[in-house]
């Protein structure tokens, strides 16, 4: 692997910030790269281009704001959340990615890629989706475009997001459940890229978070970092920036675009909280920073749980969007050089603090968000009194079967407590 | 000579085409191995060993069947080696481990260089490392002479191709249409062009494959190329419980 310096953690952060990193082969330090079969690279190759002739020119830029504005309904409030503040003994602001048209942060990236693919000429567009939000976001940027798309699910997904699947149908997709590999997010995205594998020219991948090969993790985190110019700007309109900021981390689509908002303020600290599931050991959790190695994934180089024989672990998470054994690798990156502490909260903290919020703010957030607002309770115990941002990544309708099967109090965030990166 | 050049060789002196067999490592039973490779071995010109992994993304239903079967029984990259290592008899072809990246790296690149050649593994093939990122694992493969085969498509533009012909060792796989492995083949009039396009550009034999499943296509693919690969369909023939060497002679023109 290509290696960089990553002692000099000063100099990769100010890399990071001035926008130098990826740098032209597609790395964050020794992490990213394209490690893709030979027939997806003209056409990687194709994205390559157009992301660089499109995505900071004049004309789709405008196009692309009128879509966040008129159709996603951005920028997505700065919520204070003053009963929760009380509980915690800090004063916590939600960034309500929940608002957002679909009901996640997922449509600012879906939109985004969807007008990339038409100004690229394709003619059909496949996605994967683990709980569903990417698969609803990718159908309804397809139909507000004219455009067909298909959406690969893992069988077990589709059962335990059933609501989704339902929407994305409606809204004019195809959903094909996939009965492969370990039927959930990681095999979604195995088919996804088969099926871009038999037609690289007409087909566009418009793949949900940041992984993959490059240039996926820059478009990504492009796409998703309106979350914290406009979070940034919204903290300091209502009295300053946050001492500290969570967001939870899957592949980390959501947690990128948050952090670009605040790397370069010293002061904020930058907390990315993965699923600790039922425990530590292998299998049992999604945590890949905290237990992962180094290795090569759905074509890039980061982070992964794999066994010693290098096979892919299996994965576990209440929460089906975090159910994936990799981490996209500016994460590893960001971990590796300190700018971002990584954690976990475990499924019992996670379905307590979607209780908590409904109760105290009459909030339902998404499984996945509610690994963030565990993270956060967790370290505002250890930090009273701090201002606190939340990334509110997604809302939780979506998750009403899962909850049906635990019983309102049945959680409780303070005997649970697996911290496995702490 | 190195077991690269030796690979070429062999491919060059075998009647036209030459076949060139794909199995999964211990799949239909970790058992058989060793006997199904030596019988592959006979019928063929040489072997690709696939190595199962969890998430074959190049490959279609068939090999992830194969692979999924074969990790259940506990086979890794580790196991094949030793196996191949605990034979007491000599192959009649050269083989080759056709792996995605990840098991070799999770092995370390110069530990499994070292054991690999140990073996009597003459070179490798990884579906999910193109050359740009190629050469950590070159570099290691180097000193043993072991081959690192570079696939082509008909969809790489004509400078990359000739770029990857030369870079290639061993031989040129060359993938007769865009896709998975496995599916339907037809042999579309373009690919013929495409073949002399290749063999233009390559000093080595060019071996084509995807989707051979029938001595027609053998005969052919063979006219405009210098090796077949046959892979999906000589594990679907495992499956049906066929012999494979008689499978494998049935491919071979007449």
């Amino acid at each position: 692997m290509a290696q960089l310096d990553t002692s000099d953690a000063s100099a990769v952060l100010a890399a990071l910030i001035a926008g130098d990193l990826p740098d032209s082969d597609g790395r964050f330090g020794p992490y990213g790269g394209r490690y893709i079969p030979e027939t997806l690279v003209p056409a990687v190759s194709r994205l390559t281009d157009g992301v660089e002739r499109f995505l900071h020119d004049e004309a789709f830029q405008r196009r692309l704001d009128e879509e966040l504005r008129d159709w996603i309904g951005r920028p997505t409030a700065l919520t204070h959340v003053p009963r929760l503040s009380a509980r915690w003994n800090a004063d916590v602001w939600l960034k309500r990615e929940d608002l957002a048209h679909t009901g996640a942060h997922k449509i600012n990236n879906a939109i985004g890629q969807a007008l990339l693919a038409q100004a690229l000429g394709a003619t059909r567009i496949v996605a994967e989706t683990g709980a569903g939000q990417h698969g609803v976001a990718s159908a309804a940027a397809c139909a507000r475009l004219g455009l067909p798309c298909v959406v690969y699910m893992g069988e077990i997904d589709v059962a335990r997001q059933a609501p989704n699947v339902d929407r994305m149908r409606r809204l004019g997709a195809e959903v094909v459940p996939v009965t492969s590999g370990d039927r959930t997010l990681r095999a979604a995205i195995d088919e996804a890229i088969r099926d871009w594998v038999s037609d690289p020219v007409g087909t566009y991948y418009l793949l949900g978070s940041a992984v993959g090969p490059h240039p996926y993790p820059y478009l990504v985190r492009e796409l998703q970092s309106v979350i914290g110019k406009e979070a940034r700007a919204q903290m300091l309109e209502r009295g300053g920036l946050p001492d500290a900021a969570f967001a939870c981390v899957g592949g980390g689509s959501n947690a990128i675009g948050l952090y670009h908002g605040f790397l370069g303020d010293e002061t904020v600290r930058l907390y990315g909280v993965e699923a600790g599931g039922r425990g530590d050991a292998l299998g049992e959790n999604s945590a890949t920073l905290a237990a992962g190695k180094p290795g090569v994934l759905h074509g890039a180089y980061s982070i992964l749980l794999y066994d010693a024989d290098g096979q892919i672990q299996e994965t576990h998470s209440v929460s089906a969007g975090l159910d994936y054994p990799g981490v996209g690798p500016e994460h590893a990156l960001l971990r590796d050089i300190g700018r971002v502490e990584y954690v976990t909260a475990s499924d019992n903290e996670a379905l307590a603090a979607v209780d908590e919020l409904c109760a105290a703010e009459g909030i339902l957030p998404a499984l996945e968000s509610a690994h963030a607002l565990a993270g956060a309770r967790r370290w505002a115990r250890q930090n009273p009194g701090t201002r606190i941002l939340i990334g509110l990544s997604g809302r939780g309708d979506k998750d009403m079967p899962i909850l049906a099967q635990h019983p309102i109090g049945s959680t409780d965030a303070d005997k649970e407590h697996s911290d496995a990166a702490a | 000579m190195l077991p690269r050049d030796a690979l070429a060789e062999s491919l060059r002196a075998a009647e036209k085409p030459a076949l060139v067999a794909f199995v999964t490592a211990g799949f239909p039973e970790p058992d058989g191995f060793l006997r199904l490779l030596a019988e592959v071995a006979a019928a063929a010109d040489a072997v690709e060993i696939g190595v199962p992994f969890t998430d074959p993304m190049a490959d279609g239903v068939t090999i992830q069947r194969s692979s999924q079967a074969a990790l259940s029984n506990g086979v890794s990259l580790g196991w094949i080696l030793d196996q191949l290592a605990s034979r007491d008899f000599e192959l009649a072809s050269p083989i080759l481990l056709m792996s995605y990246l990840n098991p070799l790296l999770a092995f370390g690149y110069d530990a499994l260089a070292a054991r690999a050649a140990e073996v009597g593994v003459s070179g490798f093939i990884v579906p999910d490392l193109p050359y740009e990122e190629s050469a950590p694992l070159r570099t290691a493969l180097e000193p043993h002479g072991l081959a690192l085969v570079q696939l082509v498509t008909p969809a790489t533009p004509p400078d990359r191709l000739i770029a990857l012909c030369q870079s290639s060792q061993g031989f040129v796989y060359a993938v007769t249409r865009t896709g998975i492995t496995g599916g339907a083949a037809t042999f579309p009039p373009e690919a013929a062009e495409y073949l002399a396009a290749v063999g233009a550009a390559s000093d080595l034999p060019v071996c084509a494959g995807f989707g051979v499943r029938a001595r027609d296509q053998v005969e052919e693919i063979g006219q405009h190329a210098d090796g077949v690969i046959v892979g999906s369909a000589l594990i679907e023939a495992l499956e049906r419980g066929d012999s494979a060497a008689e499978f494998l002679a049935g491919l071979r023109p007449r």
